[in-house]
């Protein structure tokens, strides 16, 4: 059953990559791949838009302006090598999230309140 | 408490999440065989944006007034940015940019035929955004809705961007049409030579379209080859008249019984050999793209050891991860 | 003065517009995806600010057409039947009547000239805009502060990778000082004043004059309206150098300056550039596209 999950995806690349990938030489090999996350408007989260390939991290900023910012998406980019990026493993995603399932008292609306009761 | 407990394999498991319309992500469990179709499709998809900057790019050094030129250059740049968002998606299925360029160089991954023709006249720039593009967005706009989530993400970023290429397009038509003789011709003779590649764009018929089931059942394709050809017909049937040109198909009339456009028999056999690399730029394509890959090897080796002295003047701080 | 400010904003447009068509030709052949993207915004960047610059420039021509109509003598021009526009100036003025510099038409080569030329071109058209958005001419002032915030990009941009190329590789550095070599002698003539910049920028360009002394007679303020080229050579020379020290590239020993572009006397290159780009409208006349 295990043997399809290793796929490698945002923060394993780094891996690959000291393991040596394909036996391709190294003017063959291609920049490091980047996250890129975009502040759309002041006062927003920074947002996972996508990746993109350059050298460097100047190099990545500028790429991602003139990739993902072409038509006025962001005031602020963020870009982390993807090899850097550590993800919550997906099989346990059970144990890690449902047990919030039945924590409803965490919503407002658990509790029962009279209509008259206002500005709360 | 639910206590479903009957033993189900992955694979059902990843089938009850696809019919339930759960994405599926990146680290998600998936079969081996979903990860290649996907490569494949997505690759494939990426390379046609990447081929098809060619024959528009052509015209950049040729377009006729200033505000054209800003255009088609803003037009082709989308395409590259594209590209490169569908090869990201590709990526997070564990095969490099590199390798899947290196399958389009070698001949081994395909691109959408339709590259293959030549740009001859300007108003092929605009025959290419109308019905290009068109049939491009028609099968795209199903594919926002995607079981992949990065493909679906993607789709739905290109699907945004390109709704302004198609009006580009007619807009280019439309002006010439409006034109002088000449220029009346060239949109005619632009129309006749891409009415039917692009026609063709929707692949073989559903029953000559090896991969449809699967596809449709891991719900990466969501709408078959047929019907989105014949929505397309139906669409571009009326267009064409607002332009006052035609259509290069004796036997396109509207069936009232169907409620659709009847139209004449594909050409197969010049779709199967301009795919298998028997088409007028099949060659001088693939030759630009590996002559652009490798006049930037030594760019990219010098960036990277720049980057790499960078590194080491800063003490490497920002060492390898411990394998 | 009137035909100075309209040759003078021919000028400023023929180097955006050439310069942006180059960098075009890169779009679908850069080095990788994000570079092609790159160099195609800055294509589009100069296209825009020729847009701009043409447009002003054909208000100009239409306004005073009495005193500048002489000053275009190419047939397909003088066929233009009314008032003219940014596409009449840009595709039916023959060779001999465009006015950018030199080193903007040279043809690209590899990555390394292509991004030298623009680096050289960008640092100097950054010192000419940062003084020209003081002009007493609103619309050029308005233009070069819009045109500015560009190019401080393509500056950035265009430097870092000459500092990449120079320190790169072997082979990069080798070609860095190869596109050095072809490129160097076309940057003396950004410096040296053509006879319609000095008439323009014969007194000191003055912000007051923009705003002050109001009823002052138009013929006053039109001096000073652009800097004098050779006030940016110094400091033009400091950034390349300091870039080039940073890219351990070699400063070109004083070597001899090709002239002539502002003048209308050109490398063999622009003509060839020109019958590409103009020719459907050429082949075409009067037509709507």
């Amino acid at each position: 059953m295990k043997q399809y999950s290793r796929i490698i995806l945002y923060g394993d690349y780094g891996d690959r990559e000291v393991a040596g990938s394909g036996g391709q030489d190294a003017s063959h090999r291609d920049w490091p791949l980047w996250e890129v996350f975009i502040r759309s408007k002041q006062g927003l989260d920074h947002k996972h838009v996508g990746s993109l390939h350059a050298a460097d991290a100047a190099m990545a900023i500028e790429n991602a302006r003139d990739v993902y910012t072409r038509r006025q998406e962001g005031v602020s980019i963020w870009v982390v090598e993807s090899r850097y990026i550590h993800a919550s493993n997906p099989d346990e995603a059970e144990s890690l999230y449902d047990p919030a399932n039945d924590k409803v008292y965490r919503h407002p609306t658990f509790y029962d309140l009279p209509d008259e009761l206002t500005h709360m | 408490m639910n206590t479903e407990s009957v033993a189900v394999t992955p694979e059902e498991h990843f089938q009850d999440k696809v019919n339930r319309e759960v994405k599926i992500e990146p680290r998600d469990w998936m079969p081996e065989k979903y990860r290649q179709t996907l490569i494949r499709q997505i690759s494939q998809h990426a390379h046609s944006e990447i081929v098809g900057m060619l024959p528009e790019g052509n015209w950049i050094t040729r377009a006729p007034s200033l505000r054209r030129k800003a255009t088609l250059i803003a037009k082709v740049q989308d395409e590259a940015g594209h590209g490169l968002y569908l090869y990201s998606a590709a990526e997070t299925l564990g095969i490099s940019r590199a390798e899947m360029i290196d399958q389009l160089h070698s001949g081994k991954a395909k691109y959408s035929s339709i590259f293959n023709y030549p740009t001859l006249n300007w108003a092929d720039i605009g025959a290419i955004g109308w019905l290009v593009d068109g049939a491009a967005i028609m099968n795209q706009v199903p594919l926002c809705r995607t079981s992949y989530g990065p493909y679906a993400r993607a789709m739905v970023r290109i699907c945004k961007e390109e709704s302004f290429h198609q009006r580009q397009g007619f807009e280019i038509l439309l002006t010439l049409s409006k034109g002088t003789e000449a220029q009346r011709r060239m949109c005619q003779d632009a129309i006749n030579r891409w009415w039917w590649p692009s026609i063709m764009m929707f692949g073989p018929s559903d029953d000559a379209s090896p991969h449809t089931a699967q596809s449709m059942k891991w719900k990466i394709k969501r709408i078959s080859n047929d019907e989105l050809r014949q929505k397309f017909v139906d669409v571009i049937a009326e267009q064409v008249k607002i332009l006052g040109m035609t259509l290069p198909d004796e036997a396109l009339a509207w069936n009232e019984a169907r409620g659709h456009y009847d139209f004449g028999t594909i050409n197969w056999e010049e779709f199967w050999n301009v795919i298998s690399g028997n088409g007028p730029c099949n060659r001088e394509r693939i030759a630009a793209r590996i002559a652009a890959h490798e006049e930037g090897a030594w760019v990219r080796e010098a960036a990277s050891a720049f980057a790499e002295k960078q590194r080491q003047r800063s003490g490497g701080k920002d060492e390898k991860a411990v394998a | 003065m009137i035909s100075d400010k309209f040759l003078y904003t021919l000028f400023l447009a023929d180097n955006a517009l050439i310069l942006g068509h180059r960098n075009s030709e890169w779009t679908g052949h850069g080095p990788n995806l994000e570079q092609d993207i790159a160099i195609s915004n800055i294509a589009l960047d100069l296209v825009g600010q020729a847009r701009n610059l043409y447009q002003y420039a054909a208000e100009q021509y239409n306004n005073y057409r009495d005193e500048l109509s002489g000053l275009i003598t190419s047939p397909a021009f003088n066929q233009v039947q009314g008032p003219i526009d940014e596409d009449d100036l840009a595709y039916l003025r023959d060779v001999n009547e465009f006015r950018n510099n030199l080193l903007v038409e040279q043809p690209n080569g590899d990555w390394a000239k292509t991004i030298l030329r623009q680096f050289l071109f960008s640092c100097y058209q950054q010192l000419l805009y940062e003084r020209m958005k003081q002009s007493a001419d609103l619309q050029l002032a308005a233009i070069a502060e819009k045109s500015l915030k560009e190019v401080l990009y393509h500056v950035r941009w265009s430097g870092e990778w000459v500092i990449r190329l120079g320190d790169g590789t072997e082979e990069s550095k080798r070609r860095m000082q190869e596109a050095i070599a072809s490129l160097w002698k076309f940057t003396g003539e950004l410096f040296i004043a053509a006879s319609f910049e000095k008439a323009l920028a014969s007194a000191p360009t003055a912000p007051a004059a923009s705003t002050g002394a109001p009823g002052s007679p138009m013929e006053t303020s039109l001096a000073g309206l652009v800097p004098a080229p050779e006030s940016l050579k110094e400091t033009w020379l400091e950034k390349v150098a300091g870039t080039f020290r940073l890219a351990t590239l070699d400063m070109p020993a004083n070597s001899w300056m090709q002239q002539g572009g502002k003048d209308c006397i050109h490398t063999e290159h622009l003509g060839f550039l020109l019958a590409e780009m103009q020719y459907l409208q050429r082949a075409y006349p009067g037509s709507e596209w």
